[in-house]
């Protein structure tokens, strides 16, 4: 699994439907034996690319290369690459067997080895004995096994897979994404996924690439894409965020943000910083189980959020609302300039106790903020 | 009793009740006269089968069959080909109602039009300039014409229920384009394709306008039937019919089975 040898190289890959581009000189790299994932909102061409990649679409300009040969101008059949599709795509004539079997067939391997191999994925997506079923009986979890079988059966190097849980229940759903990941951990094939689900890529992949219109953003590990995301519009995008925007004031050694709530002081270590020039537009991201809060006539509490006992940043509203989510509490905080911030509190710690309409008061230690570029900002003169 | 005159069902089901009544009595009356021994409308003398024995025994009317099953089987088999190509072009590659139009239009033109479009484009092409006879060809030229629409139509019900990825799935698995379409597109509409072939079969069985005009001295089966009326029914003629309803029916009937979404 620790291979790291690089498997698929995709270079400068545009693809265009009439004026739509679909995918944008898109170059990045997947690695053998990983488990990858594109993830973005529908629309983006993170599906475009996977069947650039099938070969169903043809780039219009770039090259695909599986192994270090190009795919482009290769038909889908001669690709060793095999895709899993979101309607599953089952053949509605053919038993559950003959569906698997197809693509052997193809190949022209012998009768007893198809037997053999079918069975043997069958057992493995824990089907064994559905192989005489036809695909109308079978529930809407047993199809997607079937797809998954068939699309493995013919062991390629890399298996696409296009959405491949969103038509099933939340529970089912669930239990199939550590599924999906202990069966890439046992054949060990490369997966590469296409989700707009963003707990989906976060639990399943090693990587994920998320995309947005066309482009890739950034491609990093779960952890990194939550803790460091490289943009505004990928730390919106992977799990919730408080985001304060304004322009980087930089003077010696202080770091400062200045927006139009307030100034915020800024980690001097804080990832993304060192490209960030004085008076860049930026912002400072803050999850929200950073975010710590009190009541606003005591002192905002200073001795627990700084491992250093650092600098605090600190912002003032009112808490408009509170949901119970199990183990963690959400406190919605309405700001003075009218926006939002979420805070996530566990259950029974301190700050848990507070009551919809009591002003509060919101901090969050200078180094649990992530400084990003604001790709949304306006290009207006610096210095707010 | 009030309730049960109001019940808006009962009134449905006595409409459904008379319009077939209305549909279907008239060869309800062809069908019992046709085992009537006397063989006259007026008067009921008793069953028989003698009609039958008579229809079975004619050479004339044998031999028309022979010929509307032959013109029958080949239109249907070039129609079908022909039709579900055009329905599949036409489903996947284009978006055009001028272009539907023009497919439909052969279909629902009346029989005359057509039949004289075509009579006079023979005359000039075919005979005319190549010297042919018209005959048997010329009347399965035509009811390809007309059929190629209704397969068309029929065929297009079923691939637009049709899950285009299925063919995308056999490429990827290694089968190339020919053999998806044998194995995977063609399977999979089959049942629409057959559908389609049985109307076809059905209205060429039955079509006479057309034939008459394009058939030069080649009898029918419809053609046969007309040329023996012009004397009167006789009850051979209601023996024959009753034959000709019943397979049908059954063509229709087997049709609707295999294309369920079909009108």
């Amino acid at each position: 699994m620790e291979a790291h040898r690089e498997l698929i190289r995709i270079e400068g890959v545009t693809k265009r439907f009439g004026h739509l581009v679909a995918v944008d000189t898109v170059s990045t790299t997947i690695r053998e034996n990983e488990f990858f994932a594109l993830l973005g909102p529908s629309g983006c061409g993170k599906t475009t690319l996977l069947r650039l990649l099938a070969g169903f679409e043809a780039p219009d300009a770039g090259r695909l290369l599986l192994d270090g040969r190009d795919l482009v101008g290769m038909r889908p059949y001669r690709r060793p690459l095999n895709m899993m599709f979101q309607s599953y795509a089952l053949f509605p004539h053919m038993t559950v067997f003959d569906n698997i079997a197809y693509g052997l067939r193809q190949e022209r391997t012998g009768r007893d080895e198809i037997e053999r191999r079918v069975n043997e994925v069958l057992a493995l997506v824990q089907l064994g004995g559905f192989g005489r079923r036809r695909p109308h009986q079978l529930s809407g979890g047993e199809r997607q096994r079937v797809a998954l079988a068939r699309a493995l059966v013919k062991r390629p190097q890399v298996l696409l897979l296009d959405e491949p849980l969103a038509a099933l229940d939340r529970k089912l759903r669930v239990e199939m994404q550590l599924e999906l990941k202990r069966l890439q951990h046992t054949v060990g094939i490369t997966f590469l996924i296409v989700t707009h689900d963003q707990e989906e890529a976060l639990v399943m992949a090693d990587r994920v690439a998320v995309m947005d219109r066309g482009r890739i953003l950034q491609v990093a590990s779960p952890d990194e894409l939550y803790e460091a995301p490289g943009s505004r519009f990928v730390a919106s995008f992977i799990g919730e965020s408080n985001i304060f925007a304004g322009r980087l004031r930089i003077a010696g050694d202080a770091v400062t943000l200045v927006g139009e709530r307030g100034t915020w002081h800024v980690a001097p270590a804080a990832p993304g910083h060192a490209g960030l020039a004085d008076g860049a537009a930026a912002a400072i991201v803050v999850r929200p189980e950073r975010l710590r809060l009190a009541p606003a006539g005591a002192r905002a509490s200073l001795e627990d959020p700084g491992a250093g006992g650092g600098l605090v940043n600190r912002v003032d509203g009112v808490l408009s609302d509170v949901a119970y989510l199990g183990s963690t509490r959400k406190y919605v905080v309405e700001l003075r300039d009218g926006t939002r911030a979420l805070a996530r509190v566990q259950v029974g710690q301190r700050g848990d106790d507070l009551a919809p309409g009591t002003p509060v008061g919101a901090t969050w230690a200078v180094e649990h903020g992530v400084l990003i570029a604001d790709e949304t900002a306006s290009p207006a003169s610096p210095g707010a | 009793m009030r309730a049960r005159l109001l019940d808006p069902g009962r009134w449905l089901g006595a409409h459904l009740g008379l319009v077939l009544l209305f549909l279907y009595l008239p060869i309800a009356v062809l069908i019992v006269l046709s085992f009537n021994e006397s063989g006259l409308p007026t008067a009921w003398t008793g069953f028989s089968t003698r009609w039958y024995e008579s229809v079975v025994v004619n050479e004339k009317i044998l031999g028309a069959a022979a010929i509307t099953i032959v013109i029958a089987a080949v239109s249907t088999l070039i129609a079908t080909a022909i039709g579900t190509l055009l329905a599949l072009g036409l489903e996947r590659l284009t978006n055009n109602a001028l272009l539907d139009g023009l497919v439909f239009v052969p279909g629902i033109i009346p029989d005359i039009v057509l039949a004289i479009a075509l009579l006079s484009f023979y005359n000039l092409v075919f005979t005319g300039l190549l010297g042919l006879k018209l005959g048997l060809w010329s009347v399965i030229v035509a009811h390809v014409v007309f059929n190629i629409t209704f397969v068309t139509a029929i065929v297009r019900t079923r691939l637009r229920h049709f899950d285009i990825s299925i063919e995308e799935a056999s490429l990827d698995l290694g089968a190339n384009e020919v053999t998806t379409f044998r194995k995977i597109t063609l399977p999979v509409i089959l049942p629409g394709v057959i559908a389609a072939a049985l109307v076809a079969f059905t209205l060429s069985v039955d079509e006479f306008v057309v034939a008459f005009f394009t058939a030069g001295t080649t009898i029918t089966f419809p053609i046969q039937v007309y040329s023996m009326i012009r004397f009167g029914v006789t009850p051979e003629i209601n023996a024959i019919a009753t034959v000709v309803v019943v397979v049908s029916f059954v063509l229709v009937l087997a049709s609707q089975r295999l294309n369920p979404e079909q009108v």
